[in-house]
């Protein structure tokens, strides 16, 4: 269907004229063929249906909408696709270049990183009549569709095997290379433990620039050279050191706004040099297993937690180390001995940080999901369609939280098995 | 295990640590910094290593207190390469371990006073022309000129490597807690000065430094032209937005549809 909105103004004389034989067609027509709730009787005065009126909210209690955004309700193919109103912005000449290296941690660009491109926004934007383009490069395969949004006007993705792993060398190699080609004016790195703290300070060596390191906010200043001056914290977090804004910079989170109102062409382009071969000092024998019990609840990756609808909780414990989770319960099923003080999570016990939370037979009381706000991905297994949890989750499976779990530990062994198979195989 | 690590260079593994003054986040007296005495206590847990302890600073009393803090951790001397308060210490301390030679060299990822950038070990490795790891949570074995190391990651993870020596290696807090420092052995220990040109950093000069200000917290903005939308947006409860509910399903079908996501997320090993 065309995105056209075709007036036909005698319809819309007829709408406007009660005393027209056509009137209530049209008026059914344009409401979407639902039912007129006005009319005229018989002896000239408007009746109403007040059954027809306003639409059924979601706890299924009639709502009359007065504010006007019912009439839009009404109609589902106009109002169902919200326009984007961001504006679209293509820099094909750019001036300069900022060029940003995102954690991608998890393989989406995390809320750091859209700061830091929000950042690198405001440093290429700052002169109208010479635009720069913001660059992102990054390392290895990603999930993330929306580095336009995020406010990438360039895109640059080194894949392929050569980038799994731990490779720092191999990394500040890449990248020197594009300072060589590209020579961005400034560099932008999230200052974060692993990933782009440890980055940058490696290419600032190398390219023996002397970084501005936990920058937290960055002012237009005429005087400094760059043309700007940064704040960065000092001595362990009691000093703010004032300088110019060098070339390369690793920012705090929260360092500037992200990206909202426009969005950008994210092209992407590639390098015209090859890879560096580069002799690697460092060799990743790959991550050693720890034992998910006794990683604290705070810390951990992936949490399966129990509530009062767990009956069967040997099913559970089993689940849990068949899958590879960590603990956790809900203060029901604490309370009622089922799981140790110190695995509760919520308000009153643990905030926890997990990436994958799955939380079964929690029906999801405001202390608990509370405690699991910072939580990416929360899967919910309930009975209850309508408890919080299930509102709060990613994945809602409606059914009963045992026969779930087995299932899903059956599934798993299967995949454990066929995966031992390929092994055996290859 | 640490204290398992077991040497086969004859001689012992040669060790040099990086200290640096510290300063207690509340009362503001000097310490030895709590990174570098981690690093400390890493390299004393080294099997037959041979540590020695290298600061380039000022000779002060203040200073001296700290530095004997590391000296009750068990170590006879600490080199003290002096400089002025205004050098850039990345030459020295490059020139002191090019004639130390040692097969790794411990430090504490950042300082807790002045700059603390954290740059330094990197400055290092980078003029040295050596390999540096960060988050080092511990050495399992060293043999051949190479090491083997875990790496501490996020969430209680660790990572595998092998290193290529003579390296650098930084700690930090996910290390193992240093030990306590004695009174006696502090007192006993000696403090070797050693004399190098100091060069002066001219760039902190141009620096204002300051107090840290109390950074303002981020207000949450809503976008939207509509008074009804932007009360939906402050009265709303935290959901998922978008989330996926499966009702009417049997429980293979449920479970097929947690392990894809469970998968997708790279949580199943």
């Amino acid at each position: 269907m065309s995105d056209l909105i075709r007036r036909d103004p005698r319809k819309e004389w007829i709408a406007r004229n009660r005393l027209h034989p056509q009137h209530q067609d049209v008026l059914a027509e344009q409401g979407g063929g639902t039912k007129a709730f006005e009319w005229m009787g018989p002896n000239g005065v408007m009746r109403k249906n007040p059954h027809a009126v306003g639409f059924i909210g979601p706890n299924g209690v009639r709502r009359i909408d007065r504010s006007g955004a019912q009439q839009a309700a009404q109609t589902p193919g106009r109002s169902a696709e919200t326009k984007d109103t961001r504006q679209r912005i293509t820099i094909d000449q750019p001036a300069f270049m900022v060029a940003v290296v995102p954690d991608m941690a998890g393989g989406r660009l995390s809320s750091h990183d859209r700061d830091l491109l929000g950042l690198a926004r405001q440093l290429a934007d700052a002169d109208p009549s010479q635009p720069g383009a913001v660059l992102a490069v990054v390392f290895g395969e990603h999930k993330e569709t929306a580095f336009g949004e995020a406010g990438a006007d360039r895109l640059l993705h080194l894949e392929g095997e050569r980038f799994s792993g731990y490779l720092p060398e191999l990394k500040v190699a890449t990248l020197q290379g594009i300072e060589r080609e590209v020579a961005p004016r400034f560099w932008l790195l999230p200052d974060s433990t692993l990933g782009g703290g440890e980055l940058g300070r490696r290419l600032a060596a190398r390219l023996g620039e002397r970084p501005a390191a936990q920058v937290w906010q960055v002012e237009n200043a005429s005087a400094s050279p760059t043309g700007w001056r940064c704040t960065a914290r000092g001595a362990a977090g009691r000093d703010d050191i004032i300088r110019a804004l060098p070339r390369v910079v690793l920012a705090l989170a929260e360092c500037a706004d992200p990206v909202s109102e426009t969005r950008h062409a994210a092209e992407p382009i590639s390098l015209s040099q090859g890879l560096p071969d580069v002799l690697g000092r460092i060799e990743d024998l790959g991550e050693v297993a720890v034992d998910p019990a006794s990683v604290s609840l705070a810390e951990a990756e992936f949490i399966l937690s129990a509530g009062n609808g767990v009956k069967e909780w040997e099913g559970y414990h089993h689940a849990a180390e068949v899958l590879g989770a960590t603990k956790g319960a809900s203060r029901v099923a604490v309370d009622d001995g089922y799981m140790p003080r110190d695995r509760q999570v919520g308000a009153t016990g643990t905030w926890v940080s997990a990436r994958v939370y799955v939380a079964v037979g929690i029906s999801g009381a405001i202390q608990h999901l509370q405690g699991i706000q910072s939580c990416e991905k929360v899967v919910a297994v309930n009975l209850d369609e309508g408890c919080d949890m299930v509102k709060r989750a990613d994945l809602a499976v409606i059914g009963d939280a045992s026969a779930v779990l087995a299932a899903l530990v059956k599934r798993v062994e299967q995949y454990r098995a066929e995966q031992q198979e390929n092994r055996n195989a290859a | 295990m640490p204290h398992n690590a077991t040497s086969s260079t004859p001689g012992g593994l040669n060790v040099a640590v990086l200290v640096s003054i510290g300063r207690h986040p509340l009362t503001a007296r000097t310490r030895r910094a709590d990174q570098d005495a981690r690093a400390v206590e890493m390299a004393l847990t080294l099997d037959g290593a041979s540590v020695s302890l290298i600061h380039a600073g000022q000779q002060e009393r203040e200073h001296e207190e700290a530095l004997r803090g590391y000296l009750g951790m068990g170590i006879d001397t600490v080199n003290l390469i002096q400089q002025c308060p205004q050098a850039d210490v990345v030459p020295a301390l490059a020139d002191a371990l090019r004639q130390g030679a040692p097969q790794l060299v411990l430090s504490g990822a950042r300082a807790e006073t002045n700059e603390a950038s954290g740059v330094l070990p990197y400055l290092l490795a980078e003029a040295l022309g050596w390999p540096i790891i960060t988050n080092l949570a511990a050495v399992e074995k060293v043999e051949q000129g190479m090491a083997t190391v875990l790496q501490a990651l996020p969430r209680g993870k660790r990572r595998r490597l092998r290193i290529r020596l003579p390296a650098i290696a930084t700690v930090d807090s996910s290390a193992p807690a240093a030990r306590q420092s004695a009174f006696g052995p502090a007192r006993r220990g000696a403090l070797e000065h050693l004399d190098a040109a100091s060069d002066i950093d001219e760039a902190l000069a141009a620096w204002q430094v300051q107090p840290a200000r109390k950074r303002p917290k981020r207000l949450k903005i809503v976008k939207s032209s509509s008074a009804r939308d932007r009360f939906k947006a402050a009265a709303a409860k935290a959901d998922g937005g978008g989330g996926q509910t499966l009702t009417d399903v049997t429980p293979e079908q449920g479970a097929e549809a947690i392990f894809k996501l469970l998968k997708e997320e790279g949580v199943l090993r």
